[in-house]
């Protein structure tokens, strides 16, 4: 980086090459980011850990990148045109879940090429294709890479074919690389400094830049990365968000390399943070385009929009004097999460929580653990939902995301959200597959094999279906081999219907479901068998029924207890059954009462956990 | 004498000698009827169902070996007196139990009452029972016992099924508990109980039938029935939780209770405690029922339990560690607490329902008035006793007893 035609903010753009890598969870791209940090210099391998670039533990763990990370790297190639020539090359790393998509196509928004990898022992899978699809829309140049070459299990040639058919390139374009040894990588960055376009942009004109990142750090606020697309941001700038009109002091503007490292400025097609003192992350949202407050540009860059929560679920806390801590770890959470939507609901059965929107299933999980995890909370989630809409036969709407505000009355029409679902498996598993996605409502719209031996199927699927069990039902049936992908696809009429859960006749709305009318059967047996074994019996018959309306559809009863009395109560008795009793009413306390009937806490957990509409 | 023990309550006091039992506490002493408990702490085999503080061994220390034990007791019994003297309470009854006191001779167990005699005044009815197992009992020895004084007899027969003994480790023969009683009868003794477990792996309606007939054809005049409790630590408990044996089923419990009731009642004994039935007030157990007042008694031996004026203290349980503590002439209590009035009130509940008579309703809060309205209606408490001012137990209601003490209690 000595070079000041590559120094930050004097950049020539034809110098500058921008690219993301796409892949699957588990394909090696972290550890290929890892090896490109080393070849390029910018960390020595001593001060090297694996998985640079992904911050959270959760990250870490899952194997899975959660937030966009960026890093610049200084690059000369070793041969061809623009040998021996420095460039600097930006690597932003995505996210790879379906549940960020449009974290995604703004990542890859900020890009003009995308590295494609596969493993060479697995082939591509559908979450790739998916994001390939997004970055091929996005007019990004492709660039073919296997990785893992160094594995035994290694079948380069069967899925250089593979990739070769899906994007139309000519097989011996893929190129080969072992994250793990570093083979092959250099050869990469030549290529990427090569094959991807230099960015382009009017560098006198009025400065625009496109944020595909915001994190929120407890020292500093919120970091915002953005991708200058026209003209200039200096350090000493005063900036506005154009969808907001808001305006910012600049504390700090830099680059990442691979720490954060202040500049005077990022000039066009410069990839770098800024600090503005900002608490929020609401305040610098993912697409929103940044200008100058002083000489503003007229126009976003186009492609914002607000984060629409998909799947919603109660959160409560098992124990209820830690509502407000919850209250206050959803705050902190909401900093750095502008997908995040929350507001207080009260449940009979689980006293006070929260209905929480969330993109999806991952998004769902990672904020439960990061609650329970940095905040030490214990929570009950109850089954995710989607949202429904409803016609009345009056002619009034309801958009529900809790099936407890299920409406009443005469009913013209419910809405549920479909997806489109892409499934690349084995074409051994067709069958199988074909089945599950019909028996979860599905409608097959299309189907390619990608090589003799690999198939794609294309469902169109209530998103409802989806949200349970779907992926491990999926994995289980394919023996791991599946892979699935979906974006939304608006919406479709269905005949729903709500089972309540009745105890005692009294409806626990933390039980309630929006299922197909064919299903209220199956999950209303279910469910009631499952809390027949999870109610501990009472002093009286508890009759667990399962109701559509006002018609029972399935019924258990737990039997009233008919004994509970020591039979021995002597001298040498009495302290220790005081006390017995008395941790037994502590325990009476912690139960949550449905009428007269006590349930403890464990038996919503457990009810709740795995709650599938329809048995495995 | 002062020795420092865990104490359970806020003040640290023990009756290690007399002026360790605080004015309060020995101003309360004569207000209830004074009982005296013995415990003997040997069993020639422990059966598996057992976890009560009870030694097979002989050989368990100095002070502590049978040979041993009436002098060892005898020294707790004087330290009892000089704490509770002056003028100690006069002793109402007394329960020798175990363990299996029938182990020691009886002249053993007699020396141990002729002593309190000397030390404590002693009322003209005094009831004194003593526990005994069916095969360690003589003629001769049961009319030692009842020379000495001893006017009452609890015998462990537990069932006349021959495989239920099995299960529970009982080494006597299914007939064996009958004839005891008759000898106690022919002794001379004027109240006469049969133990009896239900609910043991394997035991069907039939052999609780059995059991039940066998018990009316000897001469008693007392019945205590009692669940089998699967208590932690015993054998049983690791033989149930290996799969060998199937844990007790709660309904076939309350089959078995109810059936006891039907048959005992039948035979003319009515229930006075949940688990116990007797054919008249006289032939109630007067000792457990000063249990159940509430009243005040002193536990000597080891792992005993006592209560004297609203402090309750337990002993060590190993007998050599008790005996040693009576040696150097220093307390053998382990830990003790003082009762709150939450502790009095609820203990005061937890015994009373469980009984015949009752409890009055004044002893309830408020809301726990309410709540026994309420178990009048859902039939757990006799309307008519409620409507007299006190808490009786219906049929179902005794079954439920734990569950009403939880429900009154709140």
């Amino acid at each position: 980086m000595g070079s000041t035609v590559t120094a930050p903010a004097r950049t020539d753009p034809a110098r500058i090459r921008n690219f993301c890598i796409i892949a699957h969870i588990d394909h090696g791209k972290s550890t290929l980011a890892d090896r490109m940090l080393e070849v390029t210099g910018i960390i020595e391998a001593r001060q090297m850990r694996a998985q640079y670039l992904d911050r959270m533990d959760i990250e870490r763990e899952r194997g899975i990148t959660i937030k966009s990370q960026n890093v610049r790297l200084p690059w000369s190639p070793r041969e061809g045109e623009h040998a021996g020539v420095e460039h600097v090359l930006d690597m932003i790393d995505t996210p790879g879940h379906v549940d960020f998509t449009y974290e995604v196509s703004r990542s890859l928004a900020a890009c003009e090429g995308a590295v494609l990898l596969v493993d060479a022992a697995q082939g591509i899978e559908a979450q790739t294709l998916a994001n390939l699809y997004l970055a091929i829309e996005n007019d990004l140049t492709i660039i073919p890479v296997l990785n893992k070459i160094d594995l035994p299990a290694a079948q380069p040639e069967k899925y250089a074919a593979e990739i070769a058919h899906i994007i139309g390139c000519d097989p011996d374009d893929v190129l080969r690389v072992s994250g793990k040894t570093g083979e092959g990588v250099p050869e990469l960055l030549d290529r990427i400094v090569e094959r991807i376009p230099a960015p382009t942009g009017v560098d006198e004109g009025p400065a625009r830049a496109m944020i595909f990142d915001s994190v929120y750090d407890i020292y500093r606020g919120v970091i915002t990365y953005v991708r200058v697309v026209d003209g200039r941001i200096n350090s000493r700038d005063r900036i506005k968000m154009m969808s907001t009109g808001a305006t910012h002091e600049l504390l700090e503007i830099g680059v990442i390399s691979p720490e954060p490292k202040p500049v005077e400025g990022l000039g066009v097609g410069e990839v770098g943070y800024f600090i503005t003192g900002v608490k929020d992350v609401r305040q610098s949202k993912v697409g929103d385009t940044v200008t100058l407050q002083h000489a503003a540009a007229t126009e976003a860059i186009g492609g914002y929009s607000d984060p629409k929560p998909m799947v919603y679920s109660g959160l409560y806390p098992v124990d209820g004097s830690d509502y407000q801590l919850l209250r206050e770890a959803l705050d902190k959470l909401l900093l750095n999460d502008a997908a995040l939507t929350y507001e207080p609901e009260t449940s009979a059965a689980l006293g006070f929580g929260f209905r929480v929107g969330f993109l999806g299933l991952l998004h769902l999980e990672i904020v439960r653990e990061r609650l329970e995890r940095e905040s030490n909370l214990s929570l009950i989630s109850t089954a995710p939902n989607v949202v429904y809409r409803v016609e009345m036969e009056d002619g009034s709407e309801h958009v529900v995301t809790n099936p407890s505000d299920w409406p009443h009355g005469k009913m013209n029409a419910i809405y549920e959200p479909v997806v489109n679902a892409t499934v690349i498996a084995p074409s051994d598993y067709t069958g199988t597959i074909m089945e599950l996605c019909q028996s979860r409502r599905g409608s097959l719209s299309g189907m390619d094999y990608l090589s003799e031996s690999r198939v794609e199927l294309r469902y169109t699927l209530p998103l409802g279906e989806i949200i349970f069990d779907f992926f491990d039902a999926l994995k289980s049936r394919t023996r791991g081999y599946a892979s699935l992908d979906y974006a939304e696809a608006g919406e479709q009429q269905s005949d729903l219907v709500k089972v309540d859960i009745l105890l005692q006749g009294e409806a626990v709305d933390a039980f309630s479901s929006i299922v197909h009318k064919d299903k209220a059967y199956s999950y209303g047996v279910m469910m009631a068998g499952k809390l027949r074994e999870l109610i501990p019996r009472q002093q009286f018959e508890v009759p667990i029924q399962a109701a559509v309306g006002a018609r029972v559809i399935a019924r258990e009863t737990v039997r009233a207890i008919r004994k509970d009395v020591l039979a021995k109560c002597y001298g040498g008795d009495i302290s220790r059954k005081r006390k017995l009793l008395e941790k037994q009413k502590e325990g009476k306390k912690r139960m949550k009462m449905v009428g007269r009937v006590e349930v403890p806490q464990e038996a919503f957990v457990a009810a709740l956990s795995n709650a599938e509409p329809t048995k495995k | 004498m002062t020795t420092t023990l865990p104490i359970l309550g806020d003040t640290p006091t023990l009756p290690a000698d007399p002026s360790m039992l605080d004015d309060a506490a020995r101003a309360a002493v004569p207000t209830t009827p004074f009982g005296l408990y013995v415990h003997v702490p040997f069993c020639a085999t422990r059966c598996g169902y057992c976890d009560f503080n009870t030694y097979t061994s002989d050989e368990l220390g100095p002070g502590a070996n049978r040979s041993e034990y009436a002098a060892t007791a005898i020294a707790e019994l004087e330290l009892a007196a000089r704490v509770l003297g002056p003028e100690p309470p006069e002793i109402s009854t007394v329960f020798v139990g175990g363990g299996t006191p029938t182990l020691l001779p009886a002249a053993d167990l007699v020396a141990v009452l002729d002593r309190a005699r000397q030390l404590f005044p002693v009322a003209p009815d005094v009831e004194v029972t003593t526990e005994a197992n069916p095969e360690s009992v003589t003629p001769e020895s049961l009319a030692v016992l009842r020379a000495g004084g001893f006017t009452r007899i609890s015998l462990g027969m537990q069932s006349a099924a021959p495989h239920v003994l099995a299960v529970l480790d009982r080494r006597h023969t299914p007939g064996r508990a009958a004839a005891a009683a008759r000898e106690a009868r022919a002794a001379g003794f004027e109240h006469v109980n049969l133990d009896l477990i239900y609910g043991a792996p394997g035991e069907t309606d039939a052999d609780w039938d059995l059991s039940l007939q066998a018990v009316l054809d000897a001469p008693v005049d007392h019945v205590s029935a009692y669940a089998l409790i699967v208590e932690q630590g015993t054998k049983l408990a690791r033989r149930v939780a290996r799969g060998e044996l199937p844990m007790p089923d709660d309904d076939v419990l309350a089959d078995r209770y109810e059936q006891a009731d039907r048959v005992l009642r039948g035979a003319g004994l009515e229930w006075y405690e949940v688990s116990n039935w007797a054919t008249d007030r006289a032939a109630r157990c007067r000792h457990n029922e000063l249990y159940w007042a509430n009243a005040h008694w002193w536990g000597i031996g080891p792992g005993a339990h006592s209560h004297v004026g609203g402090l309750r203290w337990w002993n060590v349980k190993h007998p050599a560690a008790y005996a040693a503590r009576l040696a150097e002439g220093s307390h053998p209590a382990a830990g003790a607490e003082r009762l709150t009035p939450e502790d009095v009130a609820l203990e005061t509940v937890m015994l009373g329902l469980r009984l015949r008579d009752g409890l009055a309703l004044t002893a309830l809060s408020d809301a726990g008035r309410a709540r026994a309205a309420d178990a009048v209606a859902r039939g757990l408490l006799d309307p008519e006793a409620h409507a007299a001012g006190r808490a009786v137990l219906t049929d179902p209601g005794r079954l439920l007893a734990d569950a009403l003490v939880r429900d009154l209690t709140d």
